[in-house]
């Protein structure tokens, strides 16, 4: 696998071949390997290894960026010329900044996200926990679909003004579906460390679901008190952090613009990005190199701070917006440039609550509500009150007088995310949490009022 | 290439297995974007690699690599046999393939100009003459253009004696206005939504969508939008626009026709389907004008759906989907046809790059057009009261398919037969065969086009494919409309 000092070499040689004012590489490499399950069986099973460079050039205020997977001196030489043709013919861009000489400011010590027994992990041994899950199924009259999945990747950066940084990390990854003959319980769950990962008490709980929430009651769309699991909050609340960098504000595009400083969510609401949180993952550099900091975005429900490329501060700091946004410095949470997105915080961690409850606790809190385990394919409806609609899925439940009473078909809802952390009762501890239609983040499960179910559908 | 690929072969029959394929895959694509007047993104990609997909023990087993090398193709093809040995642990009956006959091919999509070619500068000054239109626009705060290239060269080769060499090209462009104002953000977009439109073309694609002469007038939309009354809340009769259609095709016909989705393959992921294999000739999906076909040849236009061979080397192929409103056929693959008792694959099996796994995927799920002449004015002059509802804003629909919302960017109240007033935040929701048995009206093919859906997302790891969906003007009767902004 590609490592640090063959990646110095390549970009040596990038540096000859290019006649450019400035150049910078971007290393990504590594090997993956999935074992999917379904119907009892693994049907697929995958393995992958590949190296990838991304060339970009600046010749004063033009760049560009051309990638190869190939690291030979020909297909090094091409992409040098397709970055450099590119960026000759660019209009030229005052506001594009020359290549950082550092990462700026360390965040600190940042546990190992590497774990050998992670990397060595082999399809026999995905193929046992498999087996393990199916197991589980078995006893219950159940079938089993999923995937088991590890990686061990690299990801670099170098540029001609000399900074560069390296970052190596693990991941792995297991998902569970349960399935009956009319209902449907899952589980996810993610490390870097595959050690964390226990697929048999993930075959349990989505079993256990798929039981439960057997021969589902139609009951009428309408809002209710919902309780939402950790991966249900993360499906949707994933929705809302790509409005917190600075560069949306500036495109207006956000749903911030005009409302950082002002309280728009409960006072239980705490949101930070930080990418040295014991339970997150992920590179500590940005798409420039910048060393990632971290940023208090949330406080008391307030949006007291955006994040921030290079460029994108130095362009606050000129715009009409500069006194409305809190702290305007580069953050370290840009992406590759050019980029039409600037930034976006990707490590988010929600601050736990005072009063910590169990999932238990609240249902037993609940006079009538639903339990939520999982959302899915949620789209924005209003990009300004950030109105959402999906559906619920794979295990939703009727609670009422602080009990589980029953499964019930899932539900479409419309729900303005203002209007839901506005009105959060009740939140778990914050756990790392994964799930389908946002990155993984840290956050609680959550008892919210007045969650608006729109519609019911046939199962 | 090909003897790179034989290396695979060889080694994957040496260390036991049943049947194996190996794509070597030579990818090049080439974006560019602009956002408010400045480049927003300029790349080229290239990638290259090999795909060995093998049968073992009765199981499957697939290594990628970008490694060509001798040695590395060959431990890579060990690999793929060693995964499927392990895969063989955990199955309950061997896979069968379908018959397919072995063929040697070659195949390129038909291109008037090669979109390498033209320079970036040209690609760049297009783009920016869009942008200064746009921008020309008071009240338009955000411009966005879009223009994007790919060249997939593919060698396939199989244990059972195919080999075909085949070259795709795709072309996409698009741009959008937004206009934020009070607590609003407004958008239009041409000459749709995502990207706009992608076909399997050359550049002549660029040429025939009259893009800076609609700049203007989606910039002035975008700002009167928020001038337009909120689009009712009720049961009304709508009429969709193509484009608009052709992702309602999508998401409500073409995915749950995927037989790996009805066979619960992708239960953990992308879900399950309502289309049972018992509703096969049997359901009435649609009303008796809903005809839909999934049609990969060339014959169906240049849609992103388009090829020779698909990629476990089975001819393109057009199968009746739906039929006077039946339902009549599946997308297979070697592997799921036996479950419907074809004796053959529909071929539909496809893969993003040469380091994913092929999976079944739609090819180009079309509406044909209506038999009468029958253009989108006329409709509307047939329309005592209504919605006309044009290019998407949002999209989502529950894991089996039934329940759907759509947003679309604009919409426009129809009374007497004429259009009366603009509508802001138009949305519709349904059941998807409530839905399909409610068109009693399509326009003919004069207003046919085949659209391009770059993004469909399915898999684990999750693998992104283009898919065509040819559509005219339809209209609905007795559709839920507007619940989506009801809001809290």
């Amino acid at each position: 696998m590609l490592n640090r000092n063959k990646a110095a070499d390549v970009f040596d040689r990038i540096q000859r071949y290019s006649t450019a004012d400035e150049v910078e590489a971007l290393f990504y490499a590594g090997h993956s390997s999935l074992t999917r399950f379904a119907n009892n069986t693994i049907h697929q099973n995958v393995a992958e290894e590949n190296s990838v460079v991304s060339v970009r050039t600046a010749f004063g205020e033009r760049t560009a960026r051309a990638t190869t997977n190939k690291l030979d001196e020909e297909s090094l030489k091409r992409a040098v010329k397709s970055a450099e043709d590119i960026a000759r013919v660019q209009h030229p861009d005052p506001e594009l900044l020359a290549m950082p000489a550092s990462g700026g400011k360390n965040y600190g010590a940042i546990p190992s996200r590497h774990f050998d027994e992670t990397a060595a992990i082999t399809p026999e041994q995905r193929a046992e926990a498999v087996q393990k899950v199916v197991s589980v199924a078995r006893k219950q009259k159940l079938t089993t679909a999923g995937i088991f999945s590890t990686a061990e990747l690299v990801e670099g950066i170098f540029n001609s003004r000399g900074l560069n940084d390296w970052h190596t990390q693990t991941s792995s990854d297991i998902s569970v579906t349960m399935l009956a003959a009319d209902s449907s319980g899952w589980q996810k769950a993610n490390s870097p460390n595959v050690a964390h990962l226990d697929a048999v008490a993930l075959a349990e709980i989505a079993a256990r679901k798929a039981v439960e929430s057997a021969s589902p009651r139609e009951i009428p769309a309408g809002k209710y008190t919902v309780i939402l699991e950790p991966a249900a909050v993360l499906d949707i609340v994933g929705f809302m952090f790509f409005d917190f960098g600075g560069l949306a504000i500036l495109d207006q595009r956000s749903f911030l613009n005009n409302r950082v400083g002002t309280k728009i969510f409960g006072e239980n609401i705490n949101i930070s990005d930080d990418v040295g949180h014991p339970l997150q993952s992920g590179v500590p550099f940005d798409g420039e190199g910048m060393r990632r900091q971290r940023v208090h975005l949330v406080e008391g429900g307030v949006v007291k701070r955006l994040v921030y490329a290079r460029a994108t501060a130095e362009k606050m700091k000129k715009s009409e917006h500069r006194d409305k946004v809190g702290v305007v410095e580069p953050t370290g949470h840009g992406f590759p440039i050019p980029n039409e997105m600037g930034e976006a915080p990707m490590n988010i961690v929600f601050g736990a609550s005072t009063d910590p409850k169990t999932v238990d606790q609240m249902i037993a809190s609940t006079e009538r509500g639903l339990l939520v385990t999982r959302l899915w394919y949620i789209r924005e409806v209003d990009p300004y009150e950030k109105i959402l609609t999906g559906m619920t899925r794979d295990g939703t439940f009727y609670v009422e007088n602080g009990k589980l009473r029953e499964g019930v078909r899932n539900f479409r809802f419309n729900e303005s995310l203002i209007h839901m952390l506005s009105n959060v009762e009740e939140m778990g501890t914050p756990v790392r949490a994964s799930g389908e239609e946002s990155f993984d983040m840290v956050v609680p499960a959550m008892k919210v009022r007045d969650f608006n179910f729109t519609e019911v559908t046939k199962f | 290439m090909k003897h790179i690929a034989d290396w695979a072969l060889n080694i994957s029959n040496q260390r036991g297995a049943f049947y194996a394929d190996a794509r070597v895959v030579d990818d090049r694509s080439r974006a560019l974007a602009t956002k408010n007047g400045k480049i927003s993104h300029a790349s080229d990609g290239e990638s290259l690699g090999i795909g060995i997909r093998v049968l073992a023990d009765g199981a499957w087993g697939f290594a990628a690599s970008d490694d060509l090398s001798r040695a590395a193709v060959e431990g890579t093809a060990a690999r793929a046999v060693a995964i499927a040995k392990a895969s063989a642990r955990v199955k309950q009956q061997d896979v069968r393939l379908a018959p397919e006959k072995p063929v040697t091919a070659e195949w390129t999509t038909p291109y008037q100009i090669e979109p390498f070619t033209i320079s970036v500068e040209q690609n760049i000054d297009l783009l920016f003459k869009i942008d200064s239109e746009l921008r020309s626009v008071a009240g338009v705060t955000m411009a966005e253009t879009n223009m994007n290239f790919r060249r997939e060269e593919q060698w396939f080769v199989s244990s059972e004696g195919t080999n075909i060499r085949q070259t795709k090209y795709s072309t996409g462009v698009g741009y959008a206005a937004h206009a934020f104002a009070g607590t609003e953000i407004q958008k239009r977009s041409y000459p749709t939504s995502y990207g706009g439109q992608w076909q399997n073309k050359g550049y002549e694609l660029i040429h025939e969508l009259k893009l800076v002469e609609n700049a203007r007038r989606i910039g002035e939309e975008a700002v009167a939008l928020h001038k337009a009354d909120q689009c009712p809340e009720g049961t009304f009769t709508i009429v969709l626009d193509g484009a608009q259609l052709g992702l309602q095709i999508h998401e409500s016909i073409g995915h749950p026709i995927e037989l790996d989705r009805v066979l619960g393959m992708e239960a953990n992921f992308a879900g399950t389907s309502f289309l049972t294999l018992e509703k096969l000739r049997k359901l009435r999906y649609g009303s008796d004008l809903v005809n839909v076909v999934a049609d990969a040849r060339q014959e169906h236009g240049p849609g992103l759906g388009t090829f020779g061979f698909d990629d476990e080397g089975v001819p393109a192929q057009c199968t009746p989907i739906i039929t006077n409103g039946l339902f009549t056929g599946y997308l297979s693959s070697r592997e799921t046809a036996h479950a419907i008792g074809a004796d053959r694959s529909g071929g539909t099996l496809r893969a993003e790059g040469w380091n994913r796994l092929p999976i079944i995927r739609m090819t180009n799920v079309s509406i044909l057009p209506g038999e009468g002449p029958l253009t989108l004015e006329q409709l509307i002059a047939d329309t005592d009261q209504g919605v006309f509802m044009q290019t998407n804003r949002s999209w989502s629909i529950d894991d089996k398919r039934y329940n759907f919302q759509f947003g679309c960017e604009i919409g426009w109240e129809i009374k007497n037969g004429k259009r009366v007033r603009m509508l802001k935040n138009p949305s519709y929701s349904g059941i998807t065969t409530e839905f399909w048995n409610s068109l009693d009206a399509i326009c003919s093919r004069d207003e046919w086009t085949l659209w391009g859906t770059p993004n469909c997302g399915k898999g684990q790891p999750q693998q992104v494919m283009g898919t065509g969906h040819g559509a005219a003007p339809a209209r609905f009767r007795d559709i839920r409309v507007g619940s989506a902004y009801k809001g809290n």
